[in-house]
């Protein structure tokens, strides 16, 4: 149970499908992907898959050089999307030098992008002459979380959790965690990754990239589906602006969402294959968080990657804590898996769906894998009051985590 | 290579590398006061008059001494006339 009321009072939105919340919210109910062929794949040897959900129309130069010399594109969206947030907030300028204000914003790693073009030019000679000023700032592990507080002056406390697909939730906990204890008043928080071919590869040398559906884009990711055959990688920056509720409740702020519950666990079974069993333990451990009982959750955003094992895991665990009762469905079809972003920009669309009253279906879930049976699927969007919504994120590494929404309060 | 096709090799660089309005680009021009750059640029304002000129300037006691691009030019015709 936490100490301080959180609230969310802000959303930023960087994605496949938009660029602003409302964008975002827009194309999910209208059953939109963002799942693109990419011909640039088909230049890397051994790489067997050719879509990905890239963020189109984001022009890195609108953000001053002197901030930008810093960041790779993954920086260039959390700073975007930060911004956006703290827009709609409305939070006061005066606030983010306050030190009660504070970052917690991870991505899976630094920039590939900018350390295979440093790797380029150094095989040429091993010489470090070339190596630009602002090379390790947009390698670095925090370079996200780094960029945003520095871009925007804020002085609290600055985290960068790395935790792969689960990034953006465990941000999101960690800094509902932080306002809870009375460390912060306000955190921006959430994730942010850019894509790249390796990250692609990471799961096709696993044979769990998609790679049957290269000529039917956006056919692919199929969550649950009998014929799913793997994930699709993406990018964007999905941040949530995070406040103490009497702060945000005092200053006249519009509130969007609380947040009333985490929990993020190891699942040493496996570095690498999910468990069902890890899974349960993970939401039971976020309902106990939140003091609610699992037949209160009016919705659950899976995880659901498209992926044959781990869709298989989630649906066991989520059977074994709701049964058949309870609304799931999962977002990859849309947005494919944009890694660390997507537990952040995943959050935001429950928040949408529930400002909204209407749930959104799995797109590509026409033939449930009976393995996948005995849970409540939505393959269409369905109208609903909803007050709680339990969001998964599951990761590489055996990270699990679960954040509780309970709908805008009193 | 004329001095004066040195000169614009130096700006268009620069202009390039930071982003520059050719129109603030007079001799007089403080590289910090009027064209906005800081340490970490002269770091990479060093890197990139490397790259254009193919010589090696960066442990050289008159680079620390540049304050105006006009100063900047100095330097290079300096240098490349005196590897010629």
């Amino acid at each position: 149970m936490s100490l301080e009321s959180v609230v969310v009072t802000g959303i930023g939105i960087v994605s496949p499908l938009g660029h602003s919340f409302e964008q975002l919210n827009r194309a999910l109910f209208a059953g939109e992907s963002g799942v693109k062929y990419v011909p640039e794949l088909e230049e890397i040897g051994g790489l067997r898959s050719r879509l990905a959900a890239t963020v189109e129309g984001v022009d890195p130069k609108q953000v001053p050089r002197k901030i930008r010399r810093s960041m790779s594109k993954m920086s260039v969206y959390a700073y975007l999307a930060s911004q956006q947030a703290l827009a709609m907030a409305g939070y006061p300028a005066e606030q983010l030098a306050s030190g009660r204000t504070g970052v917690v914003i991870g991505s899976t790693l630094g920039s590939t992008e900018t350390s295979e073009k440093f790797f380029i030019d150094y095989f040429i000679d091993h010489s470090l002459e070339r190596m630009k000023s602002g090379l390790f700032f947009q390698i670095m592990g925090h370079s996200c979380a780094a960029n945003v507080a520095q871009s925007l002056g804020i002085t609290g406390r600055v985290m960068a959790p790395s935790a792969a697909c689960a990034t953006g939730c465990q941000a999101v906990g960690y800094a509902y965690e932080q306002i809870a204890f009375g460390r912060q008043d306000a955190i921006l928080c959430g994730g942010a990754d850019e894509f790249h071919p390796l990250t692609t590869a990471t799961f096709d040398v696993m044979s769990a990239a998609s790679t049957g559906f290269n000529q039917q884009p956006t056919e692919s990711p199929r969550p649950f589906d009998q014929n799913r055959d793997g994930i699709i990688c993406g990018e964007g920056s999905g941040i949530l602006l995070l406040e103490k509720k009497s702060v945000a409740v005092a200053r006249g702020a519009t509130i969007l969402a609380e947040i009333i519950g985490f929990a993020t666990t190891s699942d040493t079974s496996s570095i690498a294959t999910p468990d069902s069993g890890a899974m349960y333990d993970c939401m039971r451990l976020a309902l106990e968080d939140s003091g609610l009982d699992a037949e209160e959750i009016d919705y659950i955003n899976a995880h659901a990657t498209g992926t044959i094992q781990g869709d298989v895991a989630e649906t066991e665990a989520i059977r074994q804590l709701v049964g058949d009762r309870v609304p799931v469905s999962s977002l990859k079809g849309h947005l494919g898996h944009t890694m660390a972003a997507s537990g952040a920009i995943e959050l935001a669309a429950s928040i949408g769906m529930m400002l909204h009253s209407e749930l959104v279906a799995t797109r590509n879930l026409h033939q449930i894998d009976p393995a996948c049976s005995g849970i409540k699927h939505l393959q269409q969007n369905q109208p609903a009051e909803v007050t709680y919504v339990l969001k998964n994120n599951f990761a590489m590494g055996g990270i699990n985590s679960t954040v509780i929404l309970r709908s805008k309060t009193e | 290579m004329t001095e004066q096709e040195i000169i614009e090799k130096i700006d268009s660089s620069l202009a390039e590398e930071f982003e520059l309005d050719r129109g603030d680009m007079t001799p007089e021009a403080n590289i910090y006061d009027d064209l906005g750059l800081d340490s970490l640029d002269t770091v990479d304002m060093v890197i990139v008059l490397e790259g254009a000129f193919s010589f090696k300037i960066r442990e050289e006691e008159a680079v620390r001494n540049i304050r105006t691009l006009g100063d900047i030019h100095r330097f290079v015709l300096e240098k490349v006339t005196g590897n010629s």
